[in-house]
């Protein structure tokens, strides 16, 4: 899409949340390496024109889920970030308590009804939040963020079907890096690209360069619009790379050195977008470099919070499991 | 004045649903043959004339995305589905949706999700329906925290139990056993609740206690009438509810009796049975007088044959000679 089509307000909220999500990603992959973070993480350096592209179509009250590497999902949608870095240190101020960590964070105040641990595990859950817009009349729509690797598990098949049967407002976003962990995409199908399946459930498929955020913007733009006029889902393919391994302290056998490098020169998601905004004279560089500082302050000040939060008390272990507590024992030992 | 009519267990449920449904346009019904069918067992019957396609919703096999859907639905707060799993032992298919995600995500998202959800699903032997269409699974969805587990025996306690189920909060896993559907008892009109985690005595004795669930319950209280005869005085709590767990009637009732027999269609490790025997190890043992025993189906698959499947069920025979021995 042109950018001369999107306000300047709109492509620098663009900018900047991909800025917000590299500066987070990055800070967390140094704050793993130290050991402040416990866990497994993913992170999402590399894919970001993916998450902001479609989440540039969204509102607050549309929802969306996420997967296992969904702090991108999370910062995009709106989601509270000192929160989720309290999560991700495990901290009692965590969005979930420090009970979830990085494959469990959530915001459903902002539609952001979870990063799922189980890979496609939170396809049939944007279908259901579809279904509860639907049947309620609400002018909303739900998303559902996936991998490659999903696209082959059955609740991709099985979800994709019942909006399609159920003509729901659900757009399906498959975020294809390439890699199911260490199995090469064209290892895990035959098909060219994942849009094609939408065929098989008689509803769009589209495949769009993952790395070019106005891309996404105008197919997701298109596949929103068409869920809100009541037209039922599309499914979506971005092409992507994460420039990171699968997690923090992946060796990375799979795939060269070269193969990465080349895709950081010439396919990162924030410089391409950066030029196009500059030779368009949208933009100054200083107006640039200020968004980083400032992007690079609220990180600082989450990883602060996090760090002073206090640690969840050890009574915290038996709480939040049931929303009705009932007569009987719930939680205990014989 | 309460009006109360002998009703089936079937025509119960079917009750506290369409009240449900009645009352609050959040509850929809999903499954397999929910709709027009209205149910292999008639449980959904007359609702999808009454509600119409959108809330009796037939969906396609596909219980991991319909059930899934259920979980997603439930998390925005703008459904109450009522999803229907048409046999227990299609579980396998779909157990990543109630275990990990539905069962835990009230937990991983700090308290702040509510799913409130109810899968109804079906267990038990009896129909020569072989290994994949009889078991009794309750045992592994009461060991995973975060979900509850509903087993009624009567249809009095079926409308209730269904009821603040599908009010609760949490996700219910809520299991009708199929040799009950047909059965008949006394059931109010007018809607009412049993709350969760309340046992119900079915018979009160003070010789001996026999804990069991669903079809069991009744087996045991025939044993207990043969028995009176003989002036055996047999106590059957039927807990109702798996999880949460009425500890305190279970307890009290082997404090009472002294002797404890649990009947249980799961399988027989660990299971519902050796769980209460657990229980009734740690929490009343001075005031045992004899071993627990647990009458279950062996460690085998539901087999096909009648000829078999009667003799893996457990019987009243079983029973008698279980509570015989421990008396």
């Amino acid at each position: 899409m042109p950018v001369e089509e999107i306000s300047k307000e709109e492509l620098l909220w663009m900018y900047e949340t991909m800025v917000r999500i590299r500066v987070h990603e990055e800070r967390v992959a140094e704050l793993f390496a130290q050991g402040k973070i416990p866990g497994f993480v993913h992170l999402y350096v590399g894919e970001e024109a993916v998450a902001v592209g479609v989440m540039a179509n969204l509102r607050k009250d549309d929802y969306i889920t996420s997967t296992h590497r969904g702090h991108g999902h999370y910062i995009s949608k709106g989601g509270d970030i000192k929160a989720s870095m309290a999560e991700l240190f495990g901290k009692k101020t965590g969005s979930g308590k420090g009970k979830g960590g990085s494959m469990h964070i959530a915001d459903l105040d902002v539609g952001e009804l979870g990063a799922n641990g189980m890979v496609g595990g939170g396809i049939p859950h944007a279908v259901g939040a579809g279904l509860g817009i639907k049947l309620n009349g609400l002018d909303r729509v739900a998303v559902a963020f996936f991998g490659d690797g999903a696209s082959n598990q059955q609740n991709f098949h099985e979800g994709i079907n019942l909006a399609a049967i159920w003509k729901l407002p659900v757009v399906f976003v498959c975020e294809n890096n390439q890699y199911q962990i260490s199995l090469p995409y064209d290892k895990q199908q035959t098909i060219k690209s994942v849009a094609e399946r939408g065929k098989a459930y008689g509803i769009p498929g589209v495949s769009v360069d993952g790395q070019d955020v106005l891309a996404v913007y105008e197919v997701a733009k298109e596949a929103i619009e068409r869920a809100r006029r009541g037209e039922g889902p599309t499914l979506i393919e971005a092409k992507t790379y994460r420039f990171r391994g699968h997690f923090e302290g992946d060796p990375q056998v799979y795939r060269s050195k070269e193969e990465i490098e080349w895709w950081k020169k010439n396919k990162d998601p924030i410089k391409l977008f950066e030029q196009k905004l500059l030779e368009k004279g949208i933009v100054t560089k200083e107006e640039l470099n200020a968004i980083w500082d400032k992007v690079k302050k609220e990180i600082e000040e989450a990883v602060k919070f996090a760090e002073e939060s206090p640690w969840p008390s050890k009574e915290e272990v038996l709480e939040d499991v049931f929303s009705t507590p009932t007569k009987g024992v719930l939680v205990w030992q014989w | 004045m309460a009006v109360v009519r002998e009703i089936t267990f079937a025509q119960a449920l079917n009750e506290a649903l369409d009240y449900e449904m009645s009352k609050d346009p959040k509850v929809v019904v999903m499954g397999e043959d929910v709709g027009v069918y209205g149910g292999i067992y008639g449980v959904t019957a007359g609702l999808y004339d009454k509600y119409g396609p959108e809330r009796v919703r037939d969906t396609p096999i596909a219980e991991s995305g319909f059930i899934g859907t259920a979980v997603g639905a439930a998390a925005t707060g703008l459904l109450r589905p009522v999803v229907e799993l048409m046999f227990i032992d299609f579980l396998g298919v779909t157990f990543d949706q109630l275990y990990n995600q539905a069962a835990k995500m009230r937990y991983m998202f700090g308290g702040k999700a509510k799913i409130s959800m109810v899968l109804r699903t079906t267990c038990g032997a009896g129909f020569s329906a072989a290994a994949q269409h009889s078991q009794s699974l309750h045992a592994l969805f009461s060991h995973v925290p975060g979900l509850k587990v509903v087993m009624p025996s009567t249809p009095y306690d079926a409308k209730g139990l269904l009821i603040s189920s599908i009010e609760d909060d949490d996700p219910v896993i809520f299991i009708e056993h199929k040799g009950l559907y047909a059965i008949k008892g006394e059931v109010p009109e007018e809607p009412y609740s049993i709350p969760l985690g309340e046992a119900d005595v079915k018979r009160e004795g003070k010789d001996i206690t026999i804990v069991a669930t669903a079809a069991m319950v009744h087996k045991s209280l025939e044993v207990a009438e043969k028995l009176e005869k003989e002036g055996v005085s047999v106590e059957v709590v039927d807990p109702r509810t798996i999880v949460p767990l009425d500890v305190d009637t279970i307890i009290n009732s082997i404090k009472k009796t002294g002797k404890l027999v649990v009947v249980d269609e799961g399988y027989p490790r660990a299971s519902f049975a050796s769980d209460i025997a657990a229980l009734a190890a740690s929490k009343a043992f001075d005031s045992l007088k004899a071993p627990v025993k647990i009458v279950t189906p062996p460690a085998t698959p539901v087999p096909f044959s009648p000829a078999l499947e009667s003799e893996w069920i457990p019987s009243t025979e079983k029973i008698e000679k279980a509570v015989r021995e421990v008396l």
